[in-house]
């Protein structure tokens, strides 16, 4: 380990008291330090846990009574900002959202649990990316109502059945945890990703949205939709459940018969 | 989509007219993947279990099958969507997998040259292809 000149105890002092059925598990944090470290480097904490908490939970832990330094992303904590995706135990998930009893071990064997970073985006410190080439991505494929002439007086009206349409990719928070969860995306950054075509598909299928074709001739580049190898990566590791190959399927459909 | 006209004059962005190569892959990738089921495993049955297997195979029996112009065309097309099948899957790789734009263009370089040198060479001995040679 590189010595560092930061601090290493908790920014809130010394640990509180074990609280009783807590058990102790090893968090193995993925941590870089720009100032200090040349490489990514490897961190253990010996923690004492409730199989009730979460993976923030441990996280908070670490940051409040063990070290200070560790860095990471949270806000609401409640899976609904989706600020926290981190890859746990090799899948990405929002570490608000994963209790630890479902990562304990089997019997009375140590848990080890692993976190690192979401991939294919810069490492700016430990756990917090760079989002901005993930957002200049989704700004691309224009994720905002796009209308031409007068707008109309009174609301603009949709049917339940239209609306139903696009109302799994509504649900999308933005955590990134499907697009740094894709190998086309790891290893090529210049496609759009599962999140910006998520958002695509919300507008491209909207009845009051004009502006379809705009988005189709976006995604029907070499960077588009073509580039997606239905692993299901995206699709199992969204936290909100969207069924996001799914998405991209049928923007590929409509792209192939030219039909919304 | 609806086309708003109270308005006609209003100016709507025509959208970025971009190439549909992708889609035409992509495309051909399912298509000629469907044909090369039948081609392909039919071309093994034949070979490899019909008549005692590979052993009936020789210069006589070949020549007899590319006697029948329907063995050509079946020999011709699985050779031609298998080298351009096969190859666009390469060219995916390549684009997915190569870091640097020159090891990119030279990878698929490779690629194209070896993939029409193939096509040719088969091409050629199927269509010229001389029974009488041994004699």
């Amino acid at each position: 380990m590189t010595a560092t000149a930061e601090t290493t105890t908790g920014s809130r002092g010394s640990q509180p008291p074990v609280p009783d059925g807590a058990v102790t598990v090893t968090v193995k944090i993925r941590r870089f330090n720009p100032e200090f470290d040349d490489e990514p480097r490897w961190d253990s904490f010996d923690i004492p846990a409730l199989p009730s908490d979460r993976v923030l939970n441990l996280l908070h832990h670490i940051k409040w009574y063990v070290d200070g330094t560790l860095t990471f992303r949270r806000s609401c904590a409640h899976g609904i900002c989706g600020s926290d995706a981190m890859r746990i135990n090799g899948v990405n998930r929002l570490a608000c959202k994963v209790l630890l009893k479902d990562l304990l071990q089997k019997g009375d064997k140590h848990t080890t649990i692993t976190i690192e970073p979401i991939k294919g985006l810069p490492v700016n410190k430990d756990l917090l990316v760079d989002m901005e080439p993930f957002f200049e991505a989704f700004r691309a494929v224009k994720p905002y109502l796009v209308t031409y002439g007068n707008e109309p007086t009174r609301e603009r009206i949709q049917s339940a059945a239209d609306r139903e349409r696009f109302d799994d990719t509504t649900k999308c928070i933005l955590c990134a945890c499907c697009t740094t969860s894709c190998p086309v995306y790891w290893t090529e950054g210049s496609y759009f990703g599962p999140a910006a075509i998520v958002s695509a598909h919300r507008f491209i299928f909207d009845s009051r949205d004009e502006g379809a074709e705009e988005r189709l001739d976006i995604l029907n580049d070499i960077d588009g939709v073509w580039r997606c190898r239905t692993t299901f990566n995206c699709t199992d590791a969204c936290p909100r459940g969207i069924q996001v190959t799914k998405a991209i399927q049928e923007v590929k459909r409509a792209l192939l018969f030219k039909r919304v | 989509m609806s086309l708003a006209l109270d308005k006609p004059r209003q100016p709507r962005r025509p959208a970025a007219r971009r190439s549909n190569g992708e889609l035409y892959s992509w495309l051909f990738m399912r298509l000629s993947g469907l044909l090369l089921v039948v081609l392909v495993l039919g071309h093994l049955f034949i070979m490899n279990i019909l008549d005692g297997g590979i052993h009936k195979i020789n210069f006589g029996f070949v020549a007899g099958r590319w006697a029948s112009p329907f063995w050509q065309f079946w020999d011709l097309a699985m050779l031609w969507l298998a080298q351009i099948h096969g190859g666009n899957g390469v060219r995916t790789i390549i684009n997915d997998y190569a870091r640097k734009d020159t090891t990119r263009f030279w990878l698929k370089m490779l690629l194209y040259v070896s993939m029409v040198l193939i096509v040719s060479l088969g091409t050629f001995v199927i269509f010229t292809f001389d029974p009488n040679i041994s004699n």
